[in-house]
């Protein structure tokens, strides 16, 4: 499966990653590459064998449904590259 | 009296609970050494300030007879555990603003058993990449070079910075993480000891995510003990990570008895990849020879989906990278990048703030998850790593650990390989199996190449049996006797 210019802008736009128009052909070259390595897997028989979902055997355990941690505004917001009266501050999404 | 850099953890240890030196003195001794390495580049924060007032605090410890089990140690962390108000970047330029407001459960651990942090290390960019060059703040050199040269060396990665540090000897040892064999190779790289323990023994509380279902702690060490020790203190269970392992650690230290009569050691066919350098495969029948030697018995054994491992990984990690990446977004911490409405100032953000490798795996990630092929590439990618944890299980039926190379060659220049991914990727060739299966692995220096550069052993263990892969990891570095050691170039400077 190759991955074309088209492509890498459509991921790009999924991923909101910004990714200059000059790069994006190298950049669909590079991902194909990778994609043929990774159809490697195709040759592996796979029927019926449940996929891994926890490499360990072990359920994921339960806790008491209870406020362990909070009350600490300052230090969530205290890495804020921008923030106002309490909260964090972004461009205005709102017309 | 020997310079007190030159002395293993275990050594400082005993050292300083007979009080022959002093916390205070070994960490200036360190500090110093620190200073001096800074051509290599291996650290993104240096704390010598915290590091005295650690220091002192341990002094006082030991003179009132209440010495912790790493009391007055000094370490390096690599940058990707959080530290409370200590930058913390992951080599990343999106995290470059950031100062934690907690501290990771791994480094509380070493905190609370008395060690003495000396910095922060660098790493690949979030972790990812097998040279540490796709870090931020630059690339760390190898302490190690090629016989007779003076060009730089990568020391592996992604936990380079730690690597280069405890091997040359600017600090005693060092924290890493392993997602597809981050701890092994740069250990091997640059001639020292490194572990990853099972899946779940660390806490990952605090630990900048990479890929959530691989990712694990570990220590490098110049030695076998000095891992054991440092080892013990990091595991433990923590209910702030959900895949932690809610069962006792057992004593790592007491498991070195040098006794490995009757122990079965199995060979995997498989892991003779095309193209592997003679030296190594003379190296790895060496281990196998010296072992033997030991007392245990040697048996071929079959991983038949070994060649699969790679492409299972280089979906499952970038997968979950995207996902834990998604986080980067420039509202909560990190850097940010001005636009004038949201998602201008998401992709700017993002786009700007991740390096090109992160990016690549961020992209892959995407489009593997994206619809109409997550069934594909993702469902297919964790089936497959079903059965290559299976093969791991069937083996070790008939076997007690597994013996094989850490990493298809020595450590390479500088450059050699960032143009191909795919190249790069091969490095971990031999680690990535053991991550998928969450299993233990160890790298032991085990001999020098025809270049002279350092070459190591992989064990492999069942899950939760470190005690065995310590064990056999001790005897096979006593048959080795690897004594060699780097050349201090950067103090000639």
């Amino acid at each position: 499966m190759a991955i074309d210019k088209a492509t890498v802008t459509k991921i790009a736009r999924l991923a909101r990653v910004r990714v200059a128009d000059e790069e994006k052909e190298a950049l669909a070259g590079e991902l194909s590459n990778i994609l043929t390595f990774i159809a490697q897997l195709d040759e592996v028989d796979t029927k019926g064998v449940a996929p891994m979902t926890s490499v360990i055997a072990q359920p994921l355990r339960r806790r008491e449904d209870k406020v362990t941690d909070g009350g600490k505004p300052d230090d969530i917001l205290a890495n804020a590259p921008e923030k106002m009266a309490g909260f964090f501050a972004i461009p205005k999404v709102i017309e | 009296m020997t310079n007190l850099t030159d002395l293993t953890l275990a050594a400082a240890r005993d050292g300083l609970r007979a009080k022959k030196f002093s916390a205070a003195e070994l960490t200036r001794a360190y500090v110093d050494a620190m200073l001096a390495a800074r051509p290599l580049n291996a650290f993104i924060s240096e704390t010598p300030v915290i590091a005295k007032r650690m220091a002192d605090e341990s002094d006082a410890r030991i003179a009132k007879g209440e010495a912790r089990p790493l009391e007055g140690l000094p370490l390096a962390i690599k940058d990707l555990f959080c530290t409370k108000g200590v930058r913390t970047t992951a080599a990343s330029h999106i995290l470059e603003p950031f100062t934690p407001t907690y501290e990771s459960t791994v480094t509380s651990n070493l905190w609370r058993d008395g060690a003495v942090m000396l910095g922060k290390v660098n790493l690949d960019e979030f972790a990812m990449g097998s040279s540490n060059e796709t870090s931020y703040f630059g690339p760390v050199e190898n302490p190690w070079r090629k016989q007779g040269e003076n060009k730089s060396r990568v020391p592996g990665g992604s936990s380079g910075g730690s690597a280069a540090s405890v091997s040359g000897h600017f600090a005693i040892a060092a924290t890493g993480t392993d997602t597809g064999g981050s701890i092994r190779q740069p250990a091997a790289f640059c001639g020292i000891v490194g572990i990853k323990p099972t899946y779940g023994r660390c806490s990952r509380f605090g630990i900048v995510a990479f890929a959530s279902s691989l990712d694990q702690a570990g220590p490098m060490t110049r030695d076998v003990r000095d891992a054991a020790i440092m080892l013990q203190s990091m595991c433990g269970f923590d209910a702030k990570d959900s895949t932690s392992v809610d069962m006792p650690v057992p004593d790592f230290e007491k498991a070195l008895t040098g006794n490995i009569k009757g122990l079965r050691v199995g060979i995997p066919e498989e892991y003779r990849v095309d193209g592997m350098p003679k030296e190594i495969e003379a190296l790895w029948q060496k281990g196998a020879d010296m072992l033997r030697a030991a007392g245990a018995t040697i048996h071929p054994v079959k991983l038949p989906l070994t060649k699969y491992a790679l492409p299972t990984y280089y979906i499952v990690a970038p997968a979950e990278c995207s996902s834990n990446l998604a986080r980067y977004d420039g509202v909560r911490f990190g850097l940010r990048k001005k636009a004038d409405d949201l998602v201008g100032m998401y992709e700017g953000t993002r786009g700007e703030g991740f390096g090109r490798e992160v990016r690549r795996r961020i992209l892959i990630g995407t489009y593997v998850l994206s619809a109409g092929y997550y069934d594909a590439y993702y469902l297919k990618a964790q089936r497959v790593r079903a059965l290559i944890a299976k093969d791991f299980n069937d083996a070790f039926q008939h076997v007690d650990v597994l013996l094989t190379p850490t990493a298809p060659s020595a450590a390479f220049a500088r450059g050699e390989k960032t143009a191909d991914p795919i190249s790069m990727y091969l490095n971990d060739v031999f680690t990535v199996p053991a991550s998928l299966a969450g299993l233990p692995g160890i790298s032991v220096p085990a001999g020098l190449s025809g270049e002279g550069l350092p070459l190591g052993l992989q064990l492999i263990g069942r899950a939760y049996d470190e005690e065995t892969v310590l064990r056999t990891a001790h005897v096979l570095e006593q048959a080795a006797a690897f004594k060699a050691q780097p050349e201090k170039w950067w103090n000639a400077a």
